[in-house]
């Protein structure tokens, strides 16, 4: 249901019967690493190539998230998925292997987040019973397709970030009927604030963070707009990607525009995932970066009763290497999605 | 953005971005030109060595030396990009990893690695030149107008 100009509200609440994590081996030793469901010690993960890697996380997170509510791909109406690389293809491919109804969605890195309101809308106007919502990224096919190749020796400047590898995935269903019990409490969608793309004419495609920043700043503002109110409803506002440098420059942008969210309350998900003696310079980014976060970290903490509501923002950065060496700007967008707990009866 | 003089920036992104050049951390100019210093001398000594060696045990003068070294010097670059080392020793060292003919070599290496898994003509073959073409080809090219210039200048006056 439209509430004010760009935001949802879900009033039937749909529930996350469940949802899962994958990483790769740099996010074994990260600080959220007890977070995943499955962690591969092989960037390769046995296949020919780091784009047939990434397919593989995204199966894995698909069939685990599936598996814990005890669901069949049988019974999933709707696949949404989305990736970063050209042509979505790790999320198509893995469509192919699952054979579920499929959409492919791409907004960069705010995929998961875009994938997660969708899906709630799906279920929410009883469009489908049961959706599936998960987006991927590798580490090594990022680097090859957006920058340079993986083992090139380009130093990179404090701004850059460091592209996870990993899939998270959620499913989504009307009932709340689910192996996965979480330790008695169940996750609901409630509401999602749609972004619009934010330009502010920046180009340098080592400093995503502080391209996306406006971006991220705009969707709150809209977000506390469209539901008329401010983050005291939270006790959580996660960022998807916009590490250090970007997470600091949208703090400051808040303030400049006299929105208030207290410090600790207003975190980075870039920020999160990574220990800090990980040489990730600025933080962690990529498709992958809220969406493990978000489906491992933060909804483990949700089920062990450290937030009752959050709002999670996926930043992306709506660049193709083409439009990067055309001298273009670097389009951004923030979708967030509200995701509340509570008792399970 | 594609046409500046088209498409002027707004006030309001003029404005957050020099919001955005205040807060962002500045590459560590000094600090990385005397690790590129450091890291490039110690090339260059390792270099050394290596036409030392050829001169001493085989039979090579100073200037044909320097065939074995250069290729030396290229198969080590190589062995450390192909174990994976090669790109963290450059994110210390930046420019003092990529100036010296090592950082040539890793160029390559990297992009066949990397294409390796599009085959050996559309991905390695294709792709192999991506970052090194460019310094080829200008290479190349100003060679070409350099030797030009000193052909007209030997040619007006018999420098």
């Amino acid at each position: 249901m439209l509430q004010g100009h760009q935001s949802w509200v879900f009033p039937s609440r749909p529930a996350i019967l469940s949802s899962a994590a994958v990483g790769g081996p740099f996010e074994s030793n990260s600080a959220v690493a007890n977070d995943f469901d499955i962690l591969h010690d092989d960037l390769w993960l046995g296949q020919e190539s780091y784009e047939k890697a990434e397919k593989k996380l995204l199966e894995d997170a698909c069939n685990r998230a599936m598996e814990k509510a005890g669901k069949k791909k049988e019974d999933v109406q709707f696949f949404l998925s989305g990736d970063l690389i050209n042509q979505i293809i790790s999320s198509t491919f893995t469509a192919r292997t699952l054979a579920i109804p499929y959409l492919g969605i791409f907004g960069a890195c705010s995929s998961s987040m875009e994938g997660l309101a969708l899906a709630a809308m799906l279920v929410d106007s009883k469009s489908a019973e049961l959706v599936l919502a998960a987006t991927s990224s590798h580490n090594a096919a990022l680097e090859k397709q957006f920058r340079y190749p993986t083992e090139y020796g380009a130093q990179k400047p404090p701004t850059a970030q460091w592209t996870v590898t990993g899939a998270g995935a959620a499913l989504l269903g009307q009932g709340e009927e689910t192996e996965h019990k979480g330790e008695g409490k169940v996750l609901r969608v409630t509401a999602a604030t749609i972004g619009r793309v934010v330009d502010m004419g920046l180009s340098d495609p080592f400093n995503l963070g502080g391209a996306m920043a406006p971006a991220a700043v705009d969707t709150i503002q809209a977000h506390f707009r469209d539901m008329q109110n401010d983050h005291t409803h939270y006790d959580l506002i996660a960022t998807g990607d916009l590490g250090k440098v970007g997470h600091q420059l949208a703090t400051d942008l808040l303030d400049k525009h006299g929105i208030e969210i207290p410090e600790d309350k207003f975190v980075d998900c870039g920020m999160l995932i990574y220990a800090p003696e990980q040489p990730v310079i600025a933080g962690g980014s990529g498709c992958a970066c809220s969406a493990v976060v978000t489906y491992g970290h933060l909804f483990n903490r949700m089920y062990r009763g450290e937030f009752k509501k959050i709002l999670v923002l996926a930043t992306g950065a709506l660049l193709s290497p083409l439009s990067f060496q055309q001298k273009e700007s670097i389009p951004c967008i923030a979708h967030g999605v509200v995701i509340e707990s509570e008792e399970r009866v | 953005m594609s046409d500046k003089a088209k498409k002027k920036l707004t006030p309001t992104q003029q404005e957050y971005q020099a919001f955005a050049k205040k807060r962002e951390p500045k590459r560590p100019v000094l600090k990385n030109s005397l690790r590129a210093f450091l890291v490039g001398g110690v090339i260059c000594v390792i270099g050394q060595g290596f036409q030392w060696f050829y001169m001493t045990f085989f039979d090579f003068t100073e200037t044909t030396a320097s065939n074995p070294t250069v290729a030396s010097m290229i198969i080590l670059a190589v062995i450390l990009t192909s174990l994976g080392v090669y790109d963290h020793i450059a994110q210390w060292a930046g420019a003092g990893t990529i100036v010296p003919v090592t950082g040539f070599a890793n160029t390559l290496a990297s992009a066949a690695l990397d294409h390796r898994s599009e085959g050996f003509v559309l991905g390695v073959g294709g792709n192999m030149f991506k970052i090194a073409g460019p310094v080829i080809t200008y290479g190349v090219f100003s060679a070409f107008v350099i030797g030009l210039i000193a052909v007209v200048l030997k040619w007006l006056g018999g420098i």
